[in-house]
Order: C-alpha cells, then structure tokens, then sequence
C-alpha cells in the first residue's frame, strides 16, 4: 500500500506543481496563433504542393500572379498582368531552333523594391534560375509541365522578363504556379548534383534561412511535425503586417482543434485546413456569440462519378431519374444549415464564366418514376426493386471515402432516397488512398463514386471531361475522366475555350459547355462546399478566398478591431 | 547462458530481416501510391508530371528490386531520408522516440507503481468490498476508448478550468521544466487509466493463484509473518505472468500510442509511422517498424532473463 500512495501522491504533486506553474494559456498580445489539422511536410514551394504548405507560403511568399477573393487574376510579385491592350503581350512566331509554330509572349515587371528576406534584390536572375530548375526532369519539381510549356525566357533587365509560351492559349497572363526560389542561395546545390536537389535545398536543410522568402513573415522556427513560427519581415515592401509573431499549429485530431481554440491555446481555425462542415455548424450554434463562423462558399464541387460503362447507367434517363429521385435541397438545409447550395453543373455559381440558365434537376420522384418506367425499369406490384424485362434487378453501387463522417451520412440519405423508387444502392466505402489511387484511377468502380472536385477559377475540365483523358491501360491511367464520358460536342468545345480567350466568344462556349454537361450527366451534381474558418471576434481583415489561393496572402491586413479586447 | 544469448541474437536477426521484408511489401502492395494522392489534391498536376514523378522517386520499379536496394543500403548504414520530411530518417525518429518514451515510459512505470500493490491488496481480500470496488473500477478503465478518455481531460482541465494546456509535446527549453511537465499530464492520466486496469487484473489473478498455493501454505505454517508470506514467497511467484505482459507492454515505449498522440498532438512514434504508412515514406516507416520490432524482441529476452531470475526452476537453454 505503501507504493500505491506514493505512486499517487508523487503524481499528485507532479500535476498540482505543473498546473501552479504551467505557462498562461492566453497568447501574448503581438502574437496569433493558427490551428490547422496536417503539418505541411516540407516547404520547397516547387517540390510539393500541399493546403498547409500554401497557407504558410501566403504569408512567407507571394505568387506573381493568382486569383483574388472576388475570383479575378491579379499580381502579387508583378506589377501588372501582361495584355495585348498594354502591350504587354502579344502572339508572335516561334523561332525553328526552339520548335517552331506560334505561341503567347507575356512580358512581367518584377515589383521595383521585391526583395529576399536577407536583403538581395529578386531579379530575373532568380526567374531564370528557377525556369531552368523548373525543366531539369531530375529536380524533382511537381509542376514540370508548366516550365516544360515555356520555350524561352527573355530578361530584359533586373526586373523585366518576357515569357514565350509554347501555343497560343489562353492563361498566358497567369503564372500562379511560377513558384520563384532564390538563384544565391539554391543555384550552388542544384547544379552540384540536379537529382539530389530536393534533399539538399536549403529549403529542407536550413528553411529559417532569410534569404529563401520574401512575404510580410519570415519563417522563423520550425518543429518537425509540430509548430511553425513566423516573424515580421523587416525588408517587405508592402503593407506592414500588426502582428509581431503567427504561429501554424498542426492538431491532426479535429475534436481536438476545438478544444485547442476553446481553451485559448489558438486564437482561430484555419478555414483551408480546419475542421468539417457539420463540426463548424455545431460550433457555431454552441459557441457563436464568442467567435465569428465563416462559411466561405468554395470551389470544391461534391459529386457523384457515374460509370458509363455499367450498361444501366449509359442510358441518359436512369442518370436523371437518379438526380430528380434526390432531394439535394433538404440535404443542404438539413445537414448543412444551407452553407452548401445545390450544384447544378460543375462550374460554381461565383465564377465568372458560370452559365445560370443551365437545365436543373429539381426534386420531383413522380418525374423519376416516369423515366424509370420509360427506361425500362418497371416496379412490379409486391416488389421492391425495380427490374428490367429480363428480370434483372436495378441494382447500382455508391462508393466514397471510409470514415469521412459528412459523406457517409449524405450516402444513407441518398440510398434511402433511392429505395423509395425501387433503385437498390449498395453502400461499398474505401479509405481515400484506395478509392483514389486504385478504384477511380483504374475505373474500377461498378456504378457510382461520390468526391469532390478541387479547382480554380475559370477552370477548363479537360482532365475530367475531356474523352482524350479516360483512364486506360493504353494511356498508362492518365487522365480523370473517370465516368469514361464521351461527347465529340464537348471535346470540340474544351479544345476551343483552349484559345478563346475573349468575350463575348468564350462565354458562348462555357455556356454551351455546361447546357452540354447538365444534359448528359455524366455525374450528378451534389453541392458546392463550404470553408468554415472560425475567427476570435476581435480580429478583422482577414478576407477568406474560397479557391487554391489562402487567405493568407492578405495577412498583412489582418488585425485587431479598434477597441476590442483580446 | 551464452550459447542460449547467441541463439536468440541470431533468431533476432532473422526476425527483423523478414520484418522488414514483409513490412515493405504490405506498404508497397497497398493501392495507390503517393502520387495518387498528390494528384486528387493538386488540380494542376499533369498525367506526364505523375508519370515522371514516379519514375524520379523510383515508385516505377519492381517492389523487389526497391527493396533489395533499401535493404543494401541499410546494411550499408545509410537509412535514407524521408520522402516526405527530406530529412534522414533518424533526424525525426530520435526526438519522438524520446517523446514516446517519455508519455510512455511515465504511464507504464505509473501504472505499475499504482497496480502492483493494488493487484495485491484486492487479491488479499476476494470477494470483499474493496476487490468489488477495484474491479468495477477495472472494467471502467478497460472500457474507456483512450480517445474519448482523453478529450473528456481536455475538455475538464483545459477548457472548463484551464488549469493544464490541451496538447502533448511542450518542450523544456521554451516552457521551462514545470511548464513541460504540464503538456505531459493529461496525456499520461489518459493512458495510464487503460493500463492501470490491465496490470491490477493481471496482478489479482496471478497472487490469487499463488496464494493458493502450497508453498504459500507451509510458509504460513512456519510462523512467516502476513507481510512476508504475501510480498516475498507469494508476489515473487506471481510475478511471472506479469512480467510477460510488462515484456510485451516494453514494445510499445517504441511504437508508440497512436490515438492518444493524435488527441493530444504529441509528436510520438505511433503517429510517425501512421503518417509514414499512410504517405508511402517507406524509409521513415521501415526505420521505426524495425526499432519498435527490435524493442519488442529484446523486451522479450529480458523476460526469459527475467523469468531465470524470478524462479530458479526456470533453465534458459
């Protein structure tokens, strides 16, 4: 008995010491702290690309170019977008040495006091240097296609460089993904060895070193899987950010982020890596008078991949009695408090190219019913199941992602729904890394696959639409075009919107695209998501995106609100 | 004794070559590779900059021919980076096997400072108020999901009181020693609570049976005083069966705890090879499988050790 109180009082003393001299669970004034839910691996902004390891490069770099919260192209480290109006771009003939044919040429300006954040000027030099990276095959850069498709580089001087595109295809103005690394720092260890590049790069031996950003933070400390630690830059040029210090803290478990926020240990909840929909909902009812909820409408598309192979499923009227069969109105009120409206093709309602007049699918069974019958799928009187006149059952399967909670619950709504009709849906869920790297990758899904579409503004579906990109052994499994949907209509189109990049032209084409896409249907539309950031009420400025740009690239306008206390 | 040590050094040896074989080839075999993943997230990745990424990290590659050359380089001594962390492998894996340690190590030896005696006090008293007491208790600990255990502590002593932080982790140098012991206490309560009651239910049912023994008898007969009878001739017997739990529990100070690391963002092993399984990092998640396999089989040497120890009956041959 002896151990046994000693064993007990030992701890006892050890909490109550630590608990009497634990450090203040507030944050220091100066000082905010981020939860997010994954660490972002590694920071190479061209070796990886990965939600938390942008969100910390919206703070520690800028992009040339991306998109803005009102979804338009703008720039970041540029000073103007290139245009045939400014002169800044043009279409011009591609000398024979470098391939011949014609292409965009899009001068940018480097902005005039853009430096690193150890002092020396970014220049073309760094452009250049990081063009070449960029098409070494052995650097191990994600986005080598893109520099691929550049076939020069022109520096015109320190600051000014013209881009020769490949083709003449619209998008030249844009270089979001021209992810610029520092020729002084990283030029010495690529060409000591190109193939070992991503291992020896400062940015993986050495990231607290200033000279590898140029954002408003400088990443000042950095754990290993835990916490990453910003400090103010005293070289930007921009607008200077309020806070001295930002904090990104991974908490993998989101029950546990929550608890994290509510004890005051972080100050808010990212909204591109944070916690899900109906977790944000139920926070919201219980704890919305202390924090501000965002629900950011976002280009994240919910959808259900239908196989057009699967013999019921190629005939176009099963494909609208599924979506007339569901009411996607009472899932978005019910589960999402109408945070997620009803998506009625694959382009969102906030893009600019969106078509509002494309057919819809509203809740009508009796509608469903009369294609069902139609197609020849007839509900014998005492059965259940619909069959066919070879008294085969109409039988289909849904597949999503094991474990994702909103999903699985979405999944039982819709096989309820379908049952009242005498469609028989078979729930057949698979991790996320089987269900996308096998099942959809190889087309081995018997019926239908519900995931979302992540895309950015004005996004032209040729890898999920286009026929050219169905997965097939023959094309090593390139492409996304999982439904396996074949439109020569809509091949013409995504082949035209390539090079029509002026109005009113290009608006034809998105809107005949999605009339084309509402009609076939090769997956029925879901909802649009939501990004639910949860924000202490005392801070303002932080305007949430909803596409692949975070919201951190406007850190430097994020602050307290006059007067409130923290 | 020597020829025996040898024996087991060798059978260890071939234990963890085929360890590491098998693992490869059940992470390799999973669907889907890293890639995949990298493509379902990343809009702008081409088919050509997938296809040229696998062949740049070798995934192209038959699983043997990869494995041949990873294990060529262990022998070599050259673990490898992580693919994900580009660091080399040990860089990550020696700090959280420190963490782990640390959660685990306080937990475990809590947890027999508090089951040893409790096992034996209830042992002492079948039937009676306190064996009722402890065992309902026991139940409890044992049912509890560690996870939920957890966030219950989270949501008491962080956000209700606010006396304790709500993660794992913490570290000396920027919280100062008490500030550290913070982060580790609710971490450890909550595993400590499901070991405590797997240890008191071994203990229980091992001194029952050797108190019903007939050595127990004679040692009482001959005058040996309560004390005696229970913590010398009777615990020292009973220890057996305890030990080979505590031998197998060893293991997992290198394998870490996954659910509670992952409530409580402690940056342990059992997180790290999770991660590192999940993402395909096969040098990071071979590097720690192999260490918690050589943790798990000398933690077993030292039980057979152990055994000779505890009873002179036992020969290691």
């Amino acid at each position: 008995m002896v151990s046994v109180r000693v064993g007990l009082a030992a701890w006892t003393a050890a909490v109550l010491c630590a608990t009497a001299l634990s450090p203040a669970l507030a944050q220091e004034d100066g000082e905010l702290v981020i939860g997010v839910s994954q660490y972002p691996v590694n920071l190479n902004p061209l070796t990886e690309a990965h939600v938390v390891q942008s969100y910390i490069h919206g703070m520690t770099r800028r992009p040339f170019t991306a998109y803005d919260p009102e979804w338009e192209g703008r720039c970041f480290l540029c000073t103007a977008l290139p245009s045939p109006e400014a002169g800044t771009a043009e279409i011009r003939d591609i000398p024979e040495e470098l391939g011949g044919g014609r292409g965009w040429a899009a001068t940018f300006t480097i902005h005039p006091d853009a430096v690193w954040g150890d002092g020396t000027p970014i220049t073309t030099e760094d452009v250049l240097f990081t063009w070449e990276l960029g098409r070494n095959a052995q650097s191990g850069v994600i986005n080598f296609e893109l520099f691929q498709d550049i076939v020069a580089i022109d520096a015109i001087d320190d600051k000014t460089f013209t881009i020769q595109w490949d083709q003449v295809s619209c998008g030249f103005d844009m270089i979001n993904n021209f992810e610029l690394v520092p020729a002084h720092l990283e030029r010495a260890l690529f060409e000591a060895e190109p193939s070992a590049y991503p291992e020896r790069s400062l940015y993986e031996t050495d990231p607290t070193n200033p000279g590898l950003w140029f954002g408003p933070y400088l990443l000042s400390d950095i754990e290993l899987g835990g916490e990453i630690t910003m400090t103010r830059n005293p070289l930007w040029w921009g607008d200077e950010p309020w806070f001295e210090t930002i904090r990104v803290r991974p908490i993998q478990n989101t029950a546990a982020l929550e608890a994290n926020l509510l004890a005051g240990e972080i100050d808010m909840i990212a909204g591109e890596d944070g916690i899900s929909i109906d977790q944000a909902i139920a926070f919201a009812e219980a704890h919305g008078d202390d924090y501000e909820v965002i629900f950011q409408p976002a280009l994240f598309y919910e959808h259900i991949d239908l196989n057009l192979d699967n013999p019921i499923l190629a005939d176009v009227r099963v494909r609208r009695a599924l979506l007339h069969a569901i009411d996607r109105e009472m899932i978005s009120e019910r589960l999402f408090a109408g945070h997620q409206p009803v998506a009625h093709v694959n382009i969102n309602p906030q893009d600019r190219v969106y078509n509002p007049d494309v057919p819809t699918y509203a809740h009508d069974p009796e509608r469903a019913a009369a294609l069902l019958d139609e197609a020849g799928w007839t509900l014998k009187p005492g059965s259940e199941v619909r069959t066919n006149d070879a008294g085969e059952p109409l039988a289909l399967t849904i597949m999503t992602t094991a474990g994702n909670a909103t999903r699985e619950l979405v999944e039982q709504v819709l096989q309820s729904q379908w049952r009242r009709l005498g469609i028989d849906v078979a729930i057949k869920n698979e991790p996320a890394r089987v269900l996308f790297g096998q099942t959809l990758a190889h087309r081995q899904f018997d019926s239908m696959a519900m995931f979302a579409w992540l895309s950015s503004p004005e996004n032209i579906p040729r890898t999920t639409l286009h026929s050219t990109m169905i997965p097939t052994p023959e094309n090593n499994w390139a492409g996304q075009n999982y439904p396996g949907y074949r439109s020569d209509e809509a091949d013409r189109i995504i082949d035209a919107l390539e090079t029509t990049c002026e109005d009113p032209e290009k608006q034809e084409l998105w809107n005949r695209l999605q009339v084309v896409y509402a009609e076939d249907l090769p997956t029925l539309p879901l909802y649009y998501r939501a990004m639910p950031y949860i924000l202490p009420t005392w801070l303002e400025g932080l305007t949430p995106t909803g596409h692949l740009a975070p919201s951190t690239l406007y850190v430097e306008h994020w602050r307290p609100r006059e007067g409130a206390a923290r | 004794m020597g020829a025996f040590l040898v024996r087991r050094l060798v059978g260890l040896v071939l234990v963890i070559a085929a360890v590491s074989f098998v693992s490869y080839a059940l992470i390799g075999l999973m669907p889907g590779d890293p890639i995949d993943v990298m493509v379902s997230s990343n809009p702008d990745l081409t088919p050509a900059d997938a296809e040229r990424l696998r062949q740049r990290y070798g995934l192209d590659r038959p699983l043997l021919t990869r494995y041949l050359r990873w294990a060529g380089d262990v022998l070599a001594g050259d673990f490898g980076f992580s693919r994900t962390y580009r660091v080399p492998v040990w860089d990550i894996l020696l700090p959280r096997l420190g963490n782990t340690m640390v959660l685990l190590g306080a937990s475990f030896l809590l947890s027999l400072a508090i089951a040893i005696p409790a096992g034996v006090l209830v042992a002492t008293r079948p039937g009676g108020p306190v064996d009722y007491g402890v065992n309902l208790l026991c139940f409890a600990g044992v049912s509890t999901p560690s996870f939920w255990l957890g966030l219950l502590l989270m949501y008491a002593f962080s956000v209700n009181l606010q006396w304790l932080p709500p993660n794992g982790g913490g570290s000396v140098a920027r919280d100062g020693f008490f500030g550290w012991l913070s982060y580790q206490v609710l971490p450890v309560t909550a595993l400590t609570v499901a070991s405590l009651a797997v240890y008191i239910r071994h203990v229980r049912a091992a001194m029952g049976e050797a108190l019903a023994q007939d050595f127990v008898r004679t040692a009482r007969a001959k005058g040996a005083s309560r004390r005696r009878v229970v913590y010398h001739h009777a615990l020292r017997n009973a220890m057996i069966p305890v030990v080979t739990v505590i031998a197998l529990d060893f293991g997992t100070l290198f394998s870490g705890a996954l659910v509670v690391e992952q409530v409580f963002s402690y940056p342990g092993m059992g997180v790290t090879i999770y991660d590192a399984i999940i993402g395909n990092d096969y040098n990071l998640a071979l590097a720690a499988l192999l260490l918690a396999t050589f943790a798990i089989l000398l933690a077993n040497l030292l039980a057979d050790l152990a055994y000779a120890w505890l009873d002179p009956r036992v020969r290691l041959h």
